[in-house]
């Protein structure tokens, strides 16, 4: 039987969890077995927390999203209405399951539950505190970008097989945005890679114990998020759902609890890139206290996810909708080539320490990495500015030199793309 | 029999049953999915070999990109959705050929004797050595440069013949 003391209540979870391994060995079951059980458990455990995370946050989105509009949300189903979502699955349960006439059965009813395999199983490599980890796999990042590519095929399938021109148009702008997107992010990822030297992912928080990366890689940091938020096909970046143009995109024709399926994968996976965003990028579970006492090192990851996804919402409900052209402009002129100037910058200043300064401290190497972080920031905005200045001039025929020098003041310019139009 | 074992067999009995069927299906959609189905087991396959970068490599390129690719230009080409389209074209005495070869060497193979012992590996360290080996002038470097430079000169051709002619 496993001795309490040797966990302590900082770790109890996974104390309980060792006890029910010893419980069903003690019942006379063969020692592998045990081990499929007590994993099948964590499992369970693990997909059930994740499923359930969206039944909390779809209330805390609207409470947010109404707040933010100067409205109240939902306020009638419980205490501050946070029962609404409750409300909304009972609904969603009872309405008719339709299958399209003409719809591919098979295809169409298996996509929800791609979708929603394809974000669940993204919590396998998260480390929730120092001891919990679902899968330490040496290759964690590289799994997250190949189960990411798992959701585009479940759009893929749901927006082909329901047999109708908006879903399919809906499907078709997905992959040119996904696929698309899928490029800066893999190459930001690089970076908090490459200043821990391993792609396990625990091993990346384990690394930022001193110091997040946030502030080693601040562009990488800016870049993943901004990607994932166009991952999952959030404003500014929704338009794979463009109500004016191709009504509700992928999942037009799904009723009922099989579209209550793809919101949920929609929510969980906003709220997976917040945590994924927290466990690359802010430090994961590391706190004060958070290696002795495991489950503070939950809180904190908890803590920190919040405050991105409160971001993920606050950039929902503030920024307009970005144009389809100017979607992949941004992302093939602005975030491809920053992405590959992060990744080559970060490489060169840590090459030239390890040569030089090998023993540099973490706030030296920090600092180090920072200013050459806003160094390439700022290269890269005058870059864009002088060629806006260039595009706006020739667009002016030539000869309205100073209004071409003031216009141009490069902040609208993020599109990576000259605004010959915009006054 | 062991856990792997069985784990084994029920993903070798999917990879089996998902790659006759991509050859089968009259939709071409639906085959598109079924390579999908295929691909995936054979990264399973991987993953029980403890060979995590080869699964995961398989998973981005294989699903994440050439698949993808795949569906997206079936759905995009006129008249191939129809069921019933011919399954065979004029070449199958080639290909019929060249897969009962490609059967028979492996079938030669897997008539060896005996297997050799593989050595043990320490898997947590692969990746980093497989880096070093991509990357050091006594390992790959080479072939390393030329496939990157092969890439890089698909990627130009493509945008080429592509883009728009100004």
């Amino acid at each position: 039987m496993p001795d309490f003391n040797d966990y302590g209540i900082g770790n109890i979870i996974v104390y309980l969890w060792k006890l029910l391994g010893w419980w069903i060995g003690s019942l006379g079951v063969p020692e592998p077995w045990v081990t499929v059980i007590v994993t099948l458990v964590a499992i369970v455990s693990l997909a059930t927390m994740a499923l359930l995370i969206p039944i909390f946050t779809i209330w805390l989105e609207r409470k947010l999203a109404a707040r933010f509009q100067d409205r109240l949300g939902p306020n009638r189903a419980g205490p501050y209405g946070l029962l609404q979502s409750f409300a909304d699955v009972i609904k969603l349960l009872g309405k008719e399951d339709i299958t399209p006439t003409g719809a591919d059965k098979i295809v169409y009813n298996l996509a929800p539950l791609v979708g929603v395999l394809s974000v669940v199983t993204l919590w396998a490599v998260v480390p929730l505190a120092s001891t919990m980890v679902g899968a330490r796999i040496n290759v964690g990042v590289l799994y997250v970008i190949g189960i990411s590519g798992l959701g585009t095929i479940a759009i893929m399938m749901g927006g082909w097989s329901s047999n109708n021109k908006f879903a399919l148009l809906g499907a078709f702008r997905t992959v040119a945005q996904l696929v698309a997107y899928e490029v800066p992010m893999i190459v930001a990822l690089m970076v908090p890679v490459l200043l821990a030297g391993s792609m396990n992912v625990a091993d990346i928080v384990e690394r930022q114990d001193s110091m997040w990366y946030l502030w080693m890689a601040p562009i990488a940091a800016a870049l993943f998020f901004i990607t994932s938020v166009a991952e999952i096909g959030r404003a500014p970046f929704d338009l794979l759902e463009a109500e004016s143009e191709i009504v509700a995109g992928y999942h037009i024709e799904y009723t009922g609890m099989k579209f209550g399926m793809w919101m949920l994968t929609e929510f969980l996976h906003a709220f997976t890139i917040a945590a994924l965003t927290a466990t690359l990028f802010l430090g994961g579970w590391n706190g004060p206290f958070a290696k002795e006492f495991p489950l503070l090192g939950l809180v904190y990851f908890f803590i920190k996810t919040f405050a991105v996804y409160f971001v993920v919402v606050w950039s929902r409900s503030t920024f307009p909708r970005i144009r389809i052209d100017h979607l992949l402009s941004l992302n093939w002129k602005f975030f491809t080539p920053l992405a590959l100037g992060a990744l080559v910058v970060t490489s060169l200043v840590m090459m030239v320490m390890n040569e030089f300064a090998a023993s540099a401290s973490v706030m030296a190497r920090t600092v180090t990495l920072f200013a050459a972080n806003v160094a390439l920031l700022w290269f890269v905005f005058e870059l864009i500015r002088r060629s806006a200045r260039q595009a706006r001039a020739e667009a002016e025929g030539g000869h309205d030199e100073e209004h071409a020098s003031h216009g141009g003041d490069g902040h609208h310019d993020e599109h990576g793309h000259a605004p010959a139009s915009a006054h | 029999m062991s856990i792997s074992q069985i784990l084994f067999l029920i993903v070798g009995a999917v990879t089996l049953i998902s790659a006759v069927l991509v050859v089968t299906m009259r939709n071409l959609v639906h085959a598109a999915l079924c390579l999908i189905a295929t691909l995936f087991s054979i990264a399973v396959l991987f993953v029980l070999l403890d060979a995590g970068f080869m699964a995961a490599v398989q998973v981005v390129l294989y699903i994440g990109a050439i698949a993808i690719l795949i569906i997206f230009a079936v759905m995009l080409t006129r008249r191939v959705m129809a069921d019933g389209s011919e399954q065979t074209n004029s070449q199958w005495p080639l290909g019929l050929a060249i897969a009962a070869a490609a059967l028979a060497s492996v079938a030669a193979l897997l008539n060896a004797p005996v297997w050799p012992a593989l050595p043990s590996v320490d898997t947590s360290l692969s990746i980093s050595a497989l880096g070093k080996a991509l990357a050091s002038p006594d390992g790959y470097v080479v072939p390393f440069q030329i496939a990157s430079v092969l890439l890089t000169v698909a990627l130009v051709g493509a945008i080429a013949v592509a883009g728009e002619k100004k």
